[in-house]
Parts: structure tokens; C-alpha cells; sequence
């Protein structure tokens, strides 16, 4: 028992729900948000370094016994996810303050940035099915109350979208909790594990773990079932949707990662096969969306895509060298995303448009936002030494042992063209002659430039420190390899 | 009994498709709701259908009723309460500030306002 | 045109009492029988509701001068306080106690830590749902 595994949900839970009092005062409600963010950073290191020191830790929540309670697991993938969330959501938060707006923060900005900061954690912290099905609920209703805030037209229309999608796959949620239920009678990840290999091989198990990944997929993106994030995501303010695109996407991509290493890896043939090819068709696709757009928003936001196909890639080809690079590349994903967002959005309160051709020469006044986005953009397509390179060798190399030859030319394809597509904003945008913009002057840089570059600072590190962090990622790649690591600790037989 | 729920959970589904299908916003968010039922349906049924005494030490029944299903549906319930009614003031406030519930109009082109 | 809701509003003053009465009790039976605070905040919405229908909603308001999102807040730091509480003990989160007292004219009764979290279950459910109801009712 441990109960340091319930702060990151529970710290951000009550200082959403304190923040409601202030709504009206903007300077309170930033100071609590920006010192609740830095201490769930801290405790999330705590827990993180505990973790790493003395194996996964487990709490019952209510102290109801493992299989019958509501359990929540902290393993090494789940903290480190919980502490690049935490540390994404301070730069967030620290960009919103000069950038939302007062009428946003007025209205309940940053309460729901909280909510969705719980959602979030609590999705990657528990090890029970419905709980993951009640946190993915509290992360989504925040995004919906996010994307709709402030109200104009293409919020409320994107919103409607969005909602209606996700409606729709909460349902499906259910209803694959349903016939997971009748099969095993369960809801306990690692209790489920277990009576899934003791009920054998069958048909239900596959449909099951395509119900899933079909739920999951619609959440994290994956190939056929992306098509609503492009417009969803296009609408919201770049805080906003660096949290989107650095968290929620990812939140599905955990739980795919999850389910499909801890419930579905006896018959991997028919379901590990279908997945891969899967994430495959999603690099593709992703890639195409980003050569194919000359708006700066749409060729990031269709580069989550192609994350999430390199990912799932990874998790497919299930070795552990394939999972560890799975997990570098998650991390490293979810850390220069936050940064690339914010660095656009940058570029867009700049010069008040995020169509590529309107832009040029910024570079001659901003040297310090072309830099750092020059290096986001390195880091995001993985040239060494930076922090994309050892995750996409890894995914590689394993795809070439395993020798799945077309999914590693793929993804080593993919590179080089998201590196083509993000130098395209440099070039384009950076390069060229200087133009003057409206807005130009009252835009605060300085200040917006602080979480992105510190992000991008992050990304140098990673990269630089692979050696270092190696250690820690390889033992969140072993659990997911060994399932017993995870069942022996939350079951404690 | 089961094969009856099933029936029932089929119809609701199948008339959830339909009303998700149709244009107007309205009839969708019906639609989601109805398919919201089904689903929790689905987890009653899938929970096992008998009667019995509550789950509790020194009840001394026969048979004992599953409390699980109930409870995540109450969960489910609860939440897609909260849903849809967010999802209604949402369509009502679309509604005012676009002029229109219906889907076809609502489209926009890609990336404009 | 002023419509004549006389029937509507005498009825009112006497069933609003009623249901609320009932929502209460409703609340308090939660814990071994049928209700709790999740119906019971239903009910007593549904009371305000019926409120807001037979008069107006500026009546209402200066009736009820609650601020509905500060009540679900506070139902919120309820809950929570109450899962929050367990820690102290170095118990997980949410691990509730109870007790038997002997009360005055009630006898004996069974004090649960559980009731102040369905405190806070029994705010956010009134909460919520009278904000839904007048942000749609307001912007008529």
C-alpha cells in the first residue's frame, strides 16, 4: 500500500475544485494552478523514483482487497507517462497565462485544465478496466468543455464532431466491458490477464481484443478511425491543443499498449497482425496529411498521426526491444509535440494566421523561436543526437529482426518525410523575406517562448542522456514483455 | 429471458443507428442516448439474468445476485446523464449561433471558420 | 399574455415541501435501502424545478440566491475531503469508517464517513443539473 499513487490524480482534483471559488480573480487562479502544477511534478518524480527503486506499486482504493476493489498500479510506464503529463501540463499552464485570454480565464479555464490533468494521470494510473473507462469519461468531458470555450463558430462545430464521435466510442467502451465481463467475470486488468490465458485460445478473445482496439483506436487515432481528429483539433487555441495533441491521443495509445500486453498476447497472429498493419496504413496516412496541407497547424496535427502509427508499429512487433522503443518514443512524443504546438502557436499570435503562405522571414526578428523550432523539428523527425533518434532505431531495428521488413521501411521512410514536412514551416516560414503583421507587436514572445523552449531543452536531454535513462525505460519495456511482473504485484499471490 | 434482452438490446441499437444517421442534430443526440441505453442493457444482460438474495454475509439465500453490473451502470448511467446533457445545451448553443441543426450545413469546409 | 398558473403555484407551495421532505429521507435511507445522494439530489432538483416553473426564474433566484457552480464545488471538497481523510490515517484513499451511537429518540444509529461523501454526491447531483436547466433557461 501506497498511497504517494493517488497525488498526481488527487492533487490537480482538488485544486480544479478550488479554483471554482476564484473564478473571478485571474492572478489567484494562476498562482494556485502554476504551484499545483509544480508540486504534482514533483510528487510524480517521487513516485517515478520509487518505482524505479522498489518495483510496481499498488493501492486499493477504499482498501477493498486486490480483484474486488478498484486497484491502482503504478508501474514504471505508467509513472513515467504520469510525469511527462505533469510536466507538459506546467507548460501549459505557464503559456496560458499570456496567451488564453482573460475572458477564458474567467470562465473556467483553468479548473478544467486540472480536470483534464486528472483524467489524464488517473487513465494511466489505475489497473481497472471500468476505472480506465471512468477516467477516459472525465479527461473527455473536460477536452469537450475545452475545445467548445470561447464559443466561436468553428468550436462549436468541431465540438459537435468531436462529441458525437466520442460519444459513440464510450458506448463501444461499454459494450466491450460487457462481453469482457461475461467472459471472465472480472474487471481487475491483472485478475483478467490471468483468466484470460486460463480460458484459452478462443473466438471471443479475438473479438474482444478488436472491440478494444477499435474503442482505443477511435480515441488514440490509428488508421481508419483518425478522420475526426484533423478538424477537432484544428479549432482550439495552441495551449489547448498542445494538451490534445500531447495527452489525449496518447491516453488511447497507453491503453492499446496496455491491453494488447497484458490481456491479448497469447494469440498474437490474428490480433498483433491486424494492428500492425494498422499502424502502418496510420504513418501513411498521416504522412500524406502533412506533405498534403500548407497550414502549419494541420502538418503538426497530422504528425501526431504518424506518431501514433510509429508507436503502435512498436508495440505490435511485441519484442522487448521493439517495447522499449515503443516507450522512448512515446515519452519523447509526447514531450516535442507540447513543444511544437506551443512554438505554432507562437507563430500564430505573431503574425494572426497559420496559413504557411502568408507567412515569411520571421527568423530576422525572432531568432530565438526559429532556433528552437528548428531543433523542435529535428527532434520530432529523430536526428541524432536528439531525442526521437534512439526510439525510432529501436522500433527499426527489432522490425528488421523480426523481419517485418515493409513496417520498418516504413517507418524509417516516415522520418525523413516528417523531417521534409517540418522544415517545410522553417523554410517557408522563417526564411525568406520579412513581412510586418498586425498583431505583430502584442504578441509577449519573450514570455511564450519560456515552456517551449524548455521543452525543447527536455527533448536535447533525453536525446543526449539516452544512456542514462536507458535503464529506466527498458524496465518499463520488461513489464509489458513479462505480464507476471505486473499480475505478481497487484495479485500479491 | 437472455435471448429476449437480446432482442430488445438489438432494437434499441438498431434504432440508435438510424436516428445517429439521420440530419438533424436533434434525432442524433437521441440517438446517442438510445445507444447509451442499449449498452447498459448489454451489461445487465452480460452480468447474468437471475434472481437472488443481496449480496451480503448472513443473508443465507440460495442464490446471490450479482452487484457489479448494477453498479457500473449506475456509473454509466450517471455519466452519459452528464453527456448528454452537455451535448444538449452544446446542439442549443450551436443552434442559436450557426442558424441550423442540421448536419449537412454544419459541415464547413475544412480549416475555415 | 399572462397566463393564469394559479393551480400550478398554490399546488407548488405544498408538494415542493413534500418532495423535498421525501428527497431527504430518500438521502438518509441510501445506506441500507434503496435511495442515496445521487437520487435524492435528482428529487430536490427536480423540486427547484418545479419551482422555476410555476414562477419565474428571477423569483426563484431571490428565493434561492445559490450559485449553482459554487454548490457543485462545494459538493466536490465534500467528496473529496471525505476520500482525502482516510489518508491521514495512512489508509488508502476513500476507506470509510462507521460506527454505532446511541442517539436521543432515534436510538440506536449508524454513523458512516460514507454519508458525507453522498453529502457531497447529493450537492454536485443539485448542482449540476439547475446549472444545465438554467443555462438553458436563461438565454430564453
Amino acid at each position: 500500500m501506497n498511497n504517494l499513487i493517488i497525488f498526481p490524480i488527487l492533487i490537480p482534483l482538488i485544486t480544479g475544485v478550488v479554483l471554482i471559488f476564484f473564478a473571478k480573480n485571474i492572478m489567484v487562479q494562476r498562482w494556485i494552478s502554476a504551484i499545483s502544477a509544480l508540486i504534482v511534478i514533483i510528487v510524480s518524480f517521487m513516485q517515478a523514483n520509487l518505482v524505479y527503486h522498489d518495483g510496481i506499486q499498488t493501492m486499493d482504493v477504499s482498501n477493498w482487497e486486490a480483484p474486488y476493489g478498484i486497484t491502482l498500479v503504478s508501474d514504471m510506464l505508467s509513472s513515467l507517462l504520469v510525469l511527462t503529463t505533469s510536466i507538459i501540463a506546467f507548460a501549459a499552464l505557464i503559456y496560458s497565462f499570456q496567451s488564453i485570454g482573460e475572458a477564458r480565464e474567467k470562465f473556467y479555464y483553468y479548473p478544467v485544465v486540472h480536470f483534464l490533468i486528472v483524467g489524464v494521470n488517473g487513465a494511466f494510473t489505475t489497473g481497472d478496466i471500468f476505472n480506465l473507462f471512468v477516467f477516459f469519461e472525465v479527461m473527455l468531458m473536460s477536452s469537450y468543455v475545452l475545445l467548445v470555450l470561447g464559443g466561436t463558430k468553428i468550436q462549436l462545430r468541431e465540438s459537435i464532431k468531436y462529441i458525437l464521435v466520442n460519444v459513440i466510442s464510450s458506448a463501444l467502451f461499454v459494450i466491450a466491458v460487457a462481453y469482457l465481463y461475461s467472459v471472465v467475470g472480472t474487471l481487475n486488468m491483472a485478475h483478467i490477464s490471468v483468466r484470460l490465458s486460463e480460458a484459452g485460445n478462443t473466438g471471443i478473445i479475438t473479438v474482444l481484443a478488436v472491440l478494444f482496439l477499435i474503442v482505443f483506436g477511435l480515441k488514440g487515432a490509428i488508421f481508419p478511425l483518425y478522420f475526426w481528429l484533423p478538424g477537432s483539433y484544428y479549432a482550439p487555441p495552441a495551449p489547448v491543443m498542445a494538451l490534445f495533441g500531447a495527452l489525449l491521443t496518447k491516453v488511447g495509445v497507453y491503453s492499446i499498449t496496455r491491453t494488447f500486453t497484458l490481456f491479448f498476447y497469447h494469440d498474437v497472429g490474428y490480433t498483433h497482425q491486424l494492428l500492425q498493419i494498422l499502424a502502418i496504413l496510420t504513418i501513411i496516412s498521416g504522412v500524406i496529411g502533412a506533405l498534403a496541407f500548407t497550414d502549419i497547424k494541420k502538418i503538426v496535427i497530422y504528425n501526431i498521426i504518424v506518431a501514433v502509427g510509429v508507436i503502435l508499429f512498436g508495440v505490435s512487433v511485441l519484442t522487448p526491444e521493439s517495447l522499449t522503443g515503443a516507450v522512448f518514443y512515446l515519452i519523447h512524443d509526447m514531450n516535442i509535440k507540447a513543444a511544437l504546438f506551443l512554438l505554432i502557436g507562437i507563430i500564430i499570435a505573431i503574425t494572426g494566421t497559420s496559413d504557411l503562405n502568408k507567412i515569411s522571414g520571421l527568423i530576422n526578428r525572432y531568432p530565438g523561436l526559429g532556433w528552437t523550432f528548428f531543433i523542435a523539428g529535428l527532434a520530432l523527425a529523430g536526428i541524432p543526437p536528439l531525442s526521437g533518434f534512439a526510439g525510432k532505431m529501436m522500433i527499426v531495428r527489432a522490425g528488421f529482426e523480426t523481419e517485418n521488413y515493409i513496417g520498418a521501411f516504413v517507418v524509417l521512410m516516415s522520418s525523413l518525410l516528417v523531417l521534409y514536412s517540418i522544415m517545410r514551416i522553417f523554410i517557408g516560414g522563417f526564411w525568406g523575406t520579412p513581412r510586418a503583421y498586425k498583431n505583430e507587436d502584442k504578441a509577449p514572445v519573450k514570455w511564450l517562448l519560456i515552456a517551449p523552449a524548455v521543452l525543447t531543452a527536455f527533448a536535447v536531454l533525453y536525446g543526449l542522456g539516452t544512456e542514462a535513462v536507458y535503464p529506466v525505460i527498458s524496465a518499463a519495456a520488461e513489464t509489458l514483455a513479462n505480464p507476471e511482473i505486473y499480475i505478481h504485484a497487484v495479485l500479491k499471490e | 429471458m437472455e435471448i429476449l434482452m437480446a432482442f430488445l438490446i438489438g432494437i434499441l441499437f438498431m434504432a440508435a443507428t438510424y436516428l445517429m444517421l439521420s440530419k438533424s442534430l436533434l434525432r442524433i443526440i437521441i440517438g446517442t442516448g438510445l445507444l447509451s441505453h442499449g449498452a447498459h442493457l448489454l451489461i445487465l444482460t452480460m452480468g447474468g439474468l437471475k434472481r437472488g438474495a443481496p449480496p451480503l454475509l448472513g443473508e443465507h439465500a440460495a442464490t446471490y445476485v450479482d452487484p457489479l453490473p448494477q453498479a457500473l451502470i449506475l456509473t454509466a448511467i450517471v455519466i452519459s446523464f452528464g453527456v448528454t446533457s452537455f451535448f444538449l445545451v452544446l446542439a442549443y448553443r450551436a443552434y442559436q449561433e450557426l442558424g441550423t441543426d442540421n448536419m449537412d450545413r454544419l459541415r464547413g469546409k475544412e480549416g475555415h471558420e | 399574455m399572462k397566463t393564469n398558473d394559479i393551480i400550478l403555484q398554490t399546488v407548488t407551495k405544498f408538494t415542493l415541501f413534500v418532495i423535498i421532505l421525501f428527497s431527504i429521507h430518500l438521502f438518509f435511507a441510501g445506506h441500507y435501502h434503496p435511495g442515496g445522494g445521487f437520487i435524492g439530489g435528482l428529487m430536490t432538483s427536480g423540486a427547484i424545478v418545479l419551482l422555476l416553473l410555476a414562477f419565474d426564474i428571477k423569483t426563484v433566484k431571490t428565493i434561492l440566491p445559490v450559485d449553482y457552480i459554487k454548490l457543485v464545488a462545494i459538493g466536490l471538497l465534500f467528496a473529496i475531503g471525505t476520500g482525502t481523510g482516510a489518508l491521514f490515517f495512512d489508509l488508502p484513499f476513500l476507506t470509510h469508517a462507521f460506527t454505532y451511537v446511541d442517539l436521543p429518540l432515534l436510538g440506536k444509529t449508524s454513523l458512516h464517513t460514507a454519508v458525507l461523501f453522498d453529502t457531497g454526491v447529493f450537492l454536485v447531483v443539485i448542482g449540476v443539473t439547475m446549472t444545465i436547466i438554467q443555462t438553458i433557461g436563461e438565454s430564453e
